[in-house]
């Protein structure tokens, strides 16, 4: 019995990789149909994430600011809101961490380091908050809320990287390339492997999943999120505030994203430049997704997730396909995956009553307090 | 449990990274040695395919390619969609790595990661724009730097707009406000130089890709009067298929937009980087790796006026821009706006 | 400056604008309201809109006709439609997160076609301004409404033909009953799947439709990811309208109005900066929404998959 419960565990946790498997099989239609050689281009793209140093700190470091936000995501999805705004909160909090940095960078690094982090976290937490408290106080879908400030968050950056925030070094040379001045140098990520990018916010990172972990199911807030998430109604005749956890789980959610943002800047790029997210904010969704939207589950399933990433793009160089090609077999990826949950949670109606912390949530995403029939 | 997921997690990726292999890196590769083709590689935010920017410099080096005779003398790569920085430089430190020539990053946003690479790979040559920072000063030996003076066509493509308007009133779509502002400030003093009464109307829609509010930014300036319509970044196509459809004349810069509006694109200017990758590779070939800061100018052919063959052109217009060149070429204009505008 | 934004002709400029501005973002958000009303949320409009648009695109590109263009992006948004029908109501997965895989996949495949079947960025000659005859003379207002093009109308006139399959047929009752509550629905004889199935369907064939609408209708062009974005947005425009059909139209007008507004604003060069300039749709929507959003009735099943009880 133990065995057989082991092995169905062993099934779950496998599954995701076996569905990639399957989607990456489909995926050779498409490199038929330009004439590529499959078995090539799938070897680069293995090679590309896994095969030597810089690809694996490749991988590591691009599955960073995908944990970062996936955590984010897990807390929505166990809240039950959906964030579509990871990459305005990502934005905001890169924008507000390079400012506090740039704009303080006289303090000694062992009070700005963590303070710029927390301004990076603080903007997210606004920017989540926002759309949290508009739905819990006024019913204000959270999807359109996220989408439209996703774009305001753009537009901001937009402005502020070409006029405010404009490195003076360029405005002086009349360059003008819409980037900050840089951070100062004693707040830097330490690199963790040298002439590599990748850093020590990786380890951040994890440290927070488990931190995600233990205040999702070892504190009243965090078994107050999930009740709401998981029944709101019941959750109000028990007498949990359910508005209060709606806004406070939209903007943990945004904090963690914001966070994305300021590691991204105090680890890889050193201040705050066009270009610097383009897509975590969904690409963290899918990374939650594959970790069952569980903590700890997003721990290795960002690296996966961040290996197809690093491995597509060293595909399209290895046998020059288009870069289009990456994003349609990313899309088919995830379309397997979130297929293959159908088998688990067939199972895991079996045996019900068996659900551990970690088992797989039903596929409520939607927050359900302004349904009654009226 | 937990453990035992992690740890199955960790069996299955380092499974996979024993199943990758290991590439040895071809790294300080001796530069093109006789009969091997040169090797570049670029690294674009956009797609090959944009009409703008990214299109400019790749139409280029095809053209380069082939002038010298095709893969077996020079050899190119390419990595587009590249709009994550973090992508890009994994794709420029990569090629580097793997032994080009001359590595090409296309992007302003990239140049950190540049320099960064380029103090890891002294024996490679790394290109990046729109810049005039080789890093010389701060030591490096291995960086070029290129920019377009893109004020000079739009000052040209200005007077052709004042020469062609009607109405005196032109419209320009920008893509965010602060962006393009060479092209656009040499194409309003061009407009003003010839008609000084004439309104150019600017509209900025916020984004790079967004054709839908470009397309419609051509409308509301038809609308309100104009006649002749200029505009920048990707997201053009959408206006260009607007002027077309309402007969206004467009003035096309960065790639060739004529094919996109045969009977509406007057002129085009156009980036022609071929010149500059080729004194690259000479000067690579003969040990030079770096150091030098390139400008597109009409003066050296890197900027070109075209004029489209398929419609009828004033000859006072088209002489007007030969004219208007010509002063730039001699130094008697400077296309830029003055300080108190 | 400022006087000249009310001049009459203007008025009707910005008016005329809106209407047009709207068409994408109509057809897109008619289209999921009804996979929404049926119980299933698809984020993946935007890719069905790229998909479209380069099918319309390519059929007219090799010389077909634009109603066979149109017809293409209508059978390849019932395929994306299926497509997210199997992922969502025979596998049940997270609807929020296959909405996304769909939106990758569409937006990869949409550009990679291009590049290997056309391979540059070529024009066509799309639907032309078609005049409404007697209509468009009325002053002002027939310039406003009557001066479109076909797929313009076409847009306008999927309001009260959704309007009307969803109250007032037997689908539509269906639609309604399996959204608010499968269970009930499958009791009483009504197949939840296959309605889900046939909403979806509808719904891609309209996202497919818009973005139609932009590759031969308003821009005559096919760009890799042309739509940028504007799919999301036709989602939120569903919840901007309560899931009723007036409520979306609403929606996508207010949106496209003040798009519209911040166009003609920068365009008469009134000094107001446009980085303020082209935030507003967006701030606007979420602060109208924000007052006027009490007790909205949402399909109770929404994005909850369903399976029958054994």
């Amino acid at each position: 019995m133990k065995i057989r419960q082991y092995l169905a565990k062993l099934i779950d946790v496998l599954l995701p990789v076996a569905a990639m498997l399957v989607a990456l099989l489909v995926g050779i239609l498409l490199l038929l149909l330009l004439g590529t050689d499959p078995f090539e281009a799938y070897s680069a793209l293995i090679q590309g994430a896994l095969g030597n140093v810089s690809g694996i700190t490749q991988t590591l470091t691009k599955a960073t600011p995908l944990l970062l936000v996936g955590l984010g995501i897990c807390i929505a999805f166990r809240g039950g809101v959906i964030n579509i705004g990871g990459e305005g909160q990502i934005v905001v909090g890169a924008l507000a961490a390079t400012a506090f940095g740039v704009g303080f960078g006289n303090l000694p690094a062992l009070i700005l380091l963590p303070l710029t982090l927390v301004s990076g976290a603080a903007a997210g937490l606004l920017w989540g908050g926002i759309p949290g408290l508009l739905k819990a106080r006024l019913g204000v879908n959270e999807i359109l809320t996220t989408v439209m400030m996703n774009q305001i968050a753009l537009r901001l950056m937009n402005f502020l990287l070409r006029g405010p925030m404009l490195d003076p070094e360029h405005v002086a040379a009349g360059t003008s390339i819409p980037q900050s001045a840089a951070l100062p140098e004693s707040i830097w990520l330490t690199r963790l492997v040298p002439r590599t990018l990748f850093h020590s916010g990786a380890i951040l990172a994890v440290l927070l999943a488990l931190a995600v972990y233990f205040l999702l199911w070892r504190t009243t807030i965090g078994y107050r999120i999930r009740a709401v998430g998981l029944n709101p109604h019941a959750s109000r005749y028990a007498g949990i505030p359910v508005p209060k956890y709606v806004t406070l789980s939209l903007a943990l959610s945004g904090m963690l994203c914001g966070l994305a943002g300021a590691v991204e800047v105090l680890g890889v790029h050193h201040r705050m430049l066009e270009g610097l997210s383009g897509g975590y904010g969904f690409s963290g969704i899918v990374a939650a997704l594959f970790g069952k939207l569980h903590p700890l589950g997003a721990i290795p399933a960002s690296a996966l997730f961040g290996a197809l990433l690093v491995g597509a793009d060293k595909m399209q160089r290895a046998v020059q396909v288009p870069s289009a090609l990456a994003i349609a077999l990313q899309g088919l990826v995830v379309l397997f995956v979130v297929s293959s949950d159908l088998y688990v949670r067939r199972r895991t109606r079996r045996r019900v009553g068996e659900d551990g912390p970690d088992g797989p949530i039903e596929g409520n995403g939607d927050n359900r307090e302004k349904s009654e029939e009226g | 449990m937990l453990r035992r997921v992690i740890s199955t997690w960790l069996i299955i990726l380092l499974l996979l990274a024993g199943c990758g292999g290991s590439d040895e890196d071809a790294e300080g590769e001796a530069v093109g040695g006789e009969g091997e083709p040169f090797r570049i590689a670029i690294v674009m935010p956009s797609s090959t395919t944009d009409i703008a920017w990214s299109q400019s410099m790749f139409d280029s080096l095809m053209a380069v390619q082939a002038e010298m005779g095709g893969e077996s003398a020079l050899k190119l790569a390419y990595s587009e969609g590249m709009f994550r920085v973090t992508d890009a430089s994994a794709a420029i430190r990569d090629y580097a790595s793997e032994g080009y020539d001359l590595v090409i990053a296309h992007g302003a946003q990239y140049g950190n990661s540049v320099f960064e690479i380029a103090s890891d790979f002294t024996d490679t040559s790394f290109a990046w724009g729109t810049s005039s920072d080789t890093g010389a000063e701060r030591g490096f030996e291995n960086v070029f730097a290129y920019g377009a003076v893109a004020n000079e066509g739009g000052y040209v493509n200005g007077v052709v707009a004042a020469m062609l308007s009607k109405n005196d009133v032109i419209g320009v779509i920008g893509p965010v406000a602060g962006d393009a502002k060479l092209y656009i400030d040499g194409f309003v003093r061009g407009v003003k130089d010839v008609k000084p009464e004439a309104q150019v109307n600017i509209s900025y829609t916020g984004s790079f890709s967004d054709t839908t509010l470009a397309a419609e930014a051509a409308h509301v300036h038809i609308q309100a009067g104009a006649d002749v319509l200029t505009g920048s970044a990707q997201q053009v196509v959408g206006a260009i298929g607007v002027a077309n459809e309402n007969n206004v004349a467009w003035l096309g810069t960065q790639s060739d937009q004529i094919s996109l509006g045969p009977d509406v694109v007057v002129t085009n200017q156009i980036y022609n980087w071929a010149n500059v990758v080729v004194d690259m590779i000479g000067k690579i070939e003969a040990g030079e790796l770096g150091g030098t800061a390139y400008r597109l100018t009409f003066e050296n052919d890197g900027l070109r006026l075209e004029f489209n063959e398929n419609i009828e052109i004033d000859d006072e217009v088209k002489e007007a821009a030969r004219a208007a060149i010509e002063d730039i070429k001699s130094g008697a204009v400077d296309p830029v706006l003055p300080e108190d505008e | 400056m400022v006087d000249e934004l009310l001049t009459v002709s203007t008025l009707i400029g910005i008016l005329h604008s809106c209407v047009r501005l709207a068409t994408p973002y109509l057809f897109a958000a008619l289209g999921e309201t009804f996979g929404q009303r049926s119980g299933v949320l698809n984020l993946g409009v935007d890719g069905i809109m790229l998909m479209g648009a380069f099918f319309a695109f390519y059929v007219v590109f090799e010389g077909h006709s634009l109603w066979v263009g149109v017809l293409a992006a209508i059978v390849i948004g019932v395929l994306m439609g299926l497509l997210k029908a199997f992922v969502s109501v025979t596998m049940q997965s997270l609807q929020g997160i296959s909405g996304i895989g769909l939106y990758l996949f569409g937006l990869g495949l949409s550009s990679l076609l291009f590049k290997t079947l056309i391979g540059s960025v070529e024009g066509v000659s799309g639907f032309r301004q078609l005049p409404i005859p007697l209509l468009s003379e009325i002053p002002g207002i027939g310039h406003i409404l009557f001066n479109h093009n076909a797929l313009v109308y076409l847009a306008y006139l999927m309001v009260p033909v959704s309007w009307f399959v969803i109250n007032r047929t037997t689908l539509g009752l269906k639609i309604r009953a399996v959204g608010h509550n499968p269970e009930a629905a499958d009791t009483l004889g009504v197949s939840v799947s296959g309605v889900r199935y046939t909403t979806l369907m509808i719904g891609g064939a309209l996202a497919a439709v818009g973005g139609a609408s932009l590759s031969i209708g308003l821009q005559n062009v096919f760009q890799e990811n042309m739509t940028n974005g504007l799919g999301f947005i036709a989602v939120a425009l569903v919840y901007f309208g309560s899931w009723r059909t007036v409520g979306v139209l609403g929606g996508a007008l207010l949106f496209s109005l003040v798009n519209a507004l911040q166009l003609w604003v920068q365009a008469l060069d009134i000094p107001v900066p446009s980085e303020i300039a082209v935030m507003m749709p967006y701030i606007m929507t979420i602060v109208v929404l924000a007052f006027t959003a009490r007790q909205i009735q949402k399909p109770a099943a929404l994005a909850r998959s369903y399976e029958r009880g054994e």
